[in-house]
């Protein structure tokens, strides 16, 4: 026990030799140019992480001396959770209504406006509420309080489907969302939410916009038709099979407060299945099946969510750095709510939906086997959204909110222990750095053992598909339709607060462009910074990119091309992306998703009418 | 001071666990031992609110968590007076805040702008300052000794991680952070968004319309 008292002594004086040898490089009026020179700092203006220049984590340049280190847990020595499935109520009370039902408190503002084409047919109700939960091994760190989705985190899965083609609104439901949040946070959380369906194409008044948050007592009903864009528009009645989306998620999106809100436990996750990602291996594209998503023996297809966080020196417990405007980073990585955990495998093949909810990390995610070796696996999705065909590769890149679902083949592999790991080296809530750490130098998350029973597995091997097939899932849609208007946002930063187009933003009261329903956009985004990475999230639509740098997206390797909703905007970056916007009306925000600089004002709101406007820089 | 306070607990940390017997997973209560039951609000306070003695713009002396932000919602900024850059426009921005909040700044609502050049923002130039916009009771332009009001930049987060930026005053962060330290609700935002945008960030921290606190102090915002 005398480890932990030496440990944070060291830590402490690392801190103070990092902190005075800054102040004195700075005080020594070194330029950057000098700092480079020397190699003491990166071109991203990272200081070097040398011994005596910086000591984790960092937050600011000099006295990084108050930031909390957590306790020591022993890593992998608890089951990584499978995710609850929510079931559907038999009705609610009072019955949703089409306009806000303000007498009985829902907090609503703006009518569904597609609830009389596509009815729900199933209804759910989540309480948003306060508990006590566990997250470290073996009682390590005393019962954290969260706010959870039903009083979990991450909150139960909602698995839904589609309506089958021909058959639209079959998939329709409603969730209601009740605030039962209590005024005493415990430090942080604003008790006033709404709720994002990232990225759902719904109704926006069911998207869960920033400004229309709803209080304590109050519920609000989403509506998610679960259609396919393009269903009142360019495929009337079906809906374009290639915009299918199968892993989202939801999560707190209130202004100004949504990383506080989400790090204390707001967000969960939403599948959609359909005819051709059925969620049995037998039929269909053939995926690892889902089965009820609880039995080890017949589901497996996984969900996992990450998120890295700190926990106080002295009380054990969750701590929010509440005055930070650059991006938070934990030392503790979690897997479904747990620190470390360890998932039991069989010899198969496995579907993990990875999913990063922050606040700020960016992940480049491998599967480190044994002697440090490198395991390729298949991507097989961005953002949720099937790729043309699995692609395999031996890593994948994800900022907040960015999903990747992936294929890992265990077969044959009985008896071996694999681990996720992070090589993705980043030391503040600006970004990466960029440089990947070699294989075993990276922080292992996940621990996975594969002495799991011998079971069947009927699902594809992506290895079989011939490789002068192109398309063995949907397909893209085509991105030759001519943009309406090309809009450019340029994303920067002015006296430690974020512009956009040079202007400030994240005021509910400024909608700063409208785009026409039905009509094709391209978009550029542009970072000039060289400190600085922001995923860039459009809400209701997905995009596809252009060009990154003049270059076509990459379809190996790092995976650019895909049909996606959050853009890596990376250092020095441009890129130009399509989007078409169908079917819906309404307000929606184009924000970063680095959930720390979301809270400070990096964000855009406009909305989708039927008239548009031509503003080329919102 | 902090630095001071710090170390000891620092000492009381790394002696604690001495007391604590080598535990096996069968003990696993006993391991929660080591961690102390403090208040959020108490540890809030701890990492953020070092109880320094500040100088307001009437020479008054003022500790800044007991006087300034113990059980008040408060505003921060830091500006200088000579700044020829965003300073001004936030200083307008706040006093048209001021205006827009009414009778309740200076009493449970307060405005704080913080030197970050205290070796010439003496008093005398602060109260220039504050003359100059038009500052009424309830908006404290506050200066310290210079290693204190550097503590206290970097304990409120108006820092830039990067180095050259951040020493770089005509650059320095406008962002306004505002909070209600008993409710121990904080937020931040653009020191040039509306005074109106402001108030209403400032409601959503706000003690709830029904409470004694609004009823003794004459409604929200």
């Amino acid at each position: 026990m005398a480890y932990i008292s030496k440990r944070n002594r060291q830590k402490e004086k690392d801190r103070q030799i990092a902190a005075n040898n800054r102040r004195e490089l700075i005080a020594a009026g070194f330029k950057r140019r000098d700092l480079l020179k020397m190699g003491l700092l990166t071109s991203a203006g990272m200081l070097i992480p040398q011994k005596g220049l910086s000591a984790h984590p960092i937050t600011s340049a000099g006295l990084a001396f108050d930031d909390p280190v957590s306790p020591p847990t022993t890593p992998f020595a608890q089951n990584m959770p499978r995710l609850q499935v929510l079931q559907p109520v038999a009705a609610l009370n009072p019955a949703p209504t089409i306009a806000p039902n303000t007498a009985a408190g829902e907090g609503r503002t703006v009518s569904h406006q597609a609830f009389a084409q596509f009815p729900p047919q199933r209804f759910y109700e989540i309480s948003q509420q306060q508990a006590l939960v566990t997250m470290a091994a073996n009682n390590e760190l005393p019962a954290q309080t969260i706010w959870g989705f039903n009083g979990i985190t991450p909150g139960p899965m909602i698995v839904e489907r589609y309506g089958v083609l021909g058959s639209p609104g079959n998939g329709s439901v409603l969730v209601r969302q009740r605030n039962n949040l209590p005024s005493n946070n415990g430090g942080f959380g604003l008790p006033s939410v709404t709720t994002h369906l990232h990225n759902g194409h719904t109704p926006l008044e069911s998207d869960g916009f920033p400004c229309f948050f709803f209080a304590q007592g109050q519920f609000y009903d989403y509506h998610y038709p679960n259609v396919l864009a393009g269903i009142n528009s360019t495929h009337p009645g079906t809906g374009d099979i290639k915009e299918a989306m199968a892993s989202l998620w939801y999560h707190d999106h209130r202004i100004d407060h949504t990383a506080e809100n989400t790090y204390k436990g707001l967000a969960g996750t939403y599948i959609l299945f359909n005819e051709f990602d059925t969620g049995n291996e037998n039929t269909g594209f053939r995926l690892p099946s889902f089965g009820d998503g609880q039995n080890p023996l017949t589901s497996f297809d996984i969900y996992m969510v990450f998120n890295d966080k700190v926990f106080d020196e002295q009380t054990g417990l969750l701590a929010f750095d509440l005055f930070n405007t650059d991006g938070i980073l934990g030392d503790k990585f979690l897997v479904n709510g747990k620190i470390n955990p360890v998932l039991h495998v069989s010899p198969r093949r496995y579907r993990f939906r990875w999913l990063n909810t922050g606040p700020s990390r960016f992940y480049q995610m491998f599967v480190l086997g044994p002697n440090n070796t490198t395991k390729s696996f298949w991507q097989i999705s961005t953002d949720g959204n099937l790729l043309q065909k699995p692609v395999q590769v031996t890593s994948s890149r994800f900022a907040v909110a960015e999903r990747v679902d992936v294929i890992v083949d265990f077969t044959g592999q009985a008896g071996k222990t694999f681990y996720l790991e992070n090589r993705l080296e980043q030391q503040d809530g600006r970004g990466p750095t960029g440089n990947v750490l070699g294989a075993g130098q990276g922080t292992k998350i996940l621990q996975i053992v594969v002495d799991g029973p011998v079971v069947a597995d009927n699902s594809i091997d992506p290895a079989t598909i011939p490789a002068n097939q192109a398309v063995y899932f949907y397909g893209f849609p085509n991105t030759n339709d001519a943009p309406r208007i090309t809009r450019t946002f340029r994303f920067e930063r002015g006296n430690g607060q974020w512009q956009v187009n040079g202007q400030l933003v994240g005021d509910c009261n400024n909608i700063r462009f409208a785009i026409k329903r039905n009509s094709v956009e391209k978009w550029i985004f542009q970072n000039n910074s060289g400190g600085w990475q922001h995923p860039i999230h459009m809400h209701f639509e997905e995009f596809q990119t252009l060009s990154i740098n003049g270059n076509p997206p990459a379809t190996t390797g790092i995976i650019q091309k895909g049909r996606k909703d959050v853009f890596r905007l990376e250092h020095n970056m441009e890129t130009q992306v399509y989007f078409r916007f169908r079917d819906f009306v309404g307000k929606f925000p184009l924000h970063c998703h680095n959930v720390v600089h979301e809270d400070h004002a990096m964000m855009v709101l406009g909305m989708i009418d039927d008239v548009g406007d031509n503003k080329t820089q919102p | 001071m902090t630095d001071l306070r710090r170390r000891s607990l620092i000492a009381a940390l790394g002696a604690a666990p001495l007391a604590v017997p080598l535990l096996t997973h069968a003990q696993t209560i006993e391991v929660n031992s080591k961690f102390k039951q403090i208040s959020s609000r108490e540890r809030i306070r701890d990492r953020y609110f070092p109880d320094l003695v500040l100088t307001n713009q009437d020479g008054q002396k003022l500790k800044f968590y007991n006087d300034l932000v113990k059980d008040k919602l408060v505003i921060f900024n830091f500006f200088y007076a000579k700044c020829e850059g965003i300073c001004s426009p936030i200083s307008r921005n706040l006093a048209q805040l001021q205006r827009v909040l009414g009778n309740r700044v200076g009493k449970d609502i307060f405005i704080y702008s913080f030197t970050l050049k205290p070796k010439e923002d003496n008093p005398t130039a602060l109260k220039h300052y504050a003359e100059m916009h038009k500052a009424k009771p309830g908006w404290l332009f506050l200066t310290g000794a210079p290693d204190d009001m550097e503590l206290l930049r970097r304990k409120l987060g108006f820092v830039d991680p990067d180095p050259e930026v951040d020493k770089d005053l005509s650059n320095h962060i406008g962002v306004l952070k505002y909070g209600n330290e008993p409710l121990e609700r904080w937020g931040g935002c653009p020191g040039m968004s509306s005074p109106e945008w402001i108030a209403e960030m400032l409601s959503w921290v706000d003690w709830p319309k029904d409470s004694a606190h609004m009823k003794a102090n004459g409604g929200g915002l």
